[in-house]
């Protein structure tokens, strides 16, 4: 098998394997944290500044070593910014509200459709719908 | 051994995973490894653009029934809605996170992580709109029964 392809699928079996670990796939978890007013739930910081963490200094140690060079002849992207819009805020509080309202974000939900749940079963395809919406009304993603 | 079913522990580990597979896939493509955004770029197939988030994607549903039938902590699972409503937070969520150029993994993980200012308002952002949220549903009279 291509080893990058075999990375990759690593890469996204570490990951898939940290969100269930994490308790990111409890969608009852995540409303949990995002309940400032109820019984609140700080574990989720923890899955962020652990996920912050590693990759930030994992970027810079490597940048360090390595320059802009990354594995198979791939180059790492300069330091870019998106600029802060309208767009960028509008776009995040209706992602907000979504994962208020469930308790998903994409990643965890597509990592419950490993144990076929039902909900997953119906976000899952929602959402691409949602993705195809943004694509049409406002040309996300046609770079 | 730390407890791996303690919350916290389970959580930090969990986020050190998440970072680390991160930071492959920027390694490995050049990428930011934003779930939003592959699942997006997935629906409007690219020659030589697809073949690698596929990839990673299903590694990601394959690590996660790892760990769902390895370790009894991580399978537990409460959903809090009706499926109706489940629906409609996806079509929000899927709008949203490529309107707003991502989702917690995009912007949350890999964007701050890098220091990206865009990405820490975003984060901010949607944080702040899912508290909200939660808490006009949870404790307001304009909630609704799930």
């Amino acid at each position: 098998m291509n080893p990058r392809f075999l990375l990759l699928f690593a890469a996204g079996a570490i990951f898939g394997f940290g969100l269930a670990l994490s308790g990111m796939t409890d969608p009852g978890r995540v409303v949990g944290f995002l309940d400032v007013a109820g019984a609140w739930d700080p574990a989720l910081l923890f899955v962020m500044g652990g996920a912050v963490s590693t990759i930030g200094l994992g970027v810079v140690i490597w940048r360090k070593l390595r320059g802009n060079a990354g594995w198979f002849g791939t180059k790492l992207p300069a330091r870019e910014e998106d600029p802060i819009d309208r767009r960028l805020v509008l776009g995040s509080l209706v992602f907000g509200i979504g994962w208020g309202i469930s308790g998903f974000c994409p990643g965890p939900a597509i990592a419950n459709l490993a144990s076929w749940r039902t909900e997953a079963l119906i976000f899952v395809p929602a959402m691409a719908v949602g993705m195809l919406l943004a694509r049409v009304g406002f040309k996300a993603d046609c770079d | 051994m730390p407890d791996l079913n303690h919350a916290f522990v389970r959580a930090l580990a969990g986020g050190v995973l998440i970072g680390l597979a991160s930071l492959l896939v920027l390694l490995a493509t050049g990428k930011i490894a934003g779930i939003s955004g592959m699942l997006s770029r997935m629906l409007r197939p690219r020659s030589g653009d697809t073949a690698w988030r596929l990839v990673f994607l299903v590694g990601l549903v394959a690590g996660a029934a790892l760990a769902f039938s390895w370790i009894e902590s991580a399978a537990v699972y409460r959903p809090v809605r009706s499926l109706a409503a489940i629906g409609v937070a996806g079509l929000l969520v899927g709008f949203g996170t490529r309107v707003g150029g991502g989702c917690t993994s995009g912007h949350g993980v890999s964007g701050i992580g890098q220091g990206s200012k865009s990405s820490f308002v975003a984060t901010l952002v949607f944080v702040l709109a899912g508290m909200a949220t939660v808490f006009v549903l949870h404790h307001t009279r304009w909630g609704v029964a799930p």
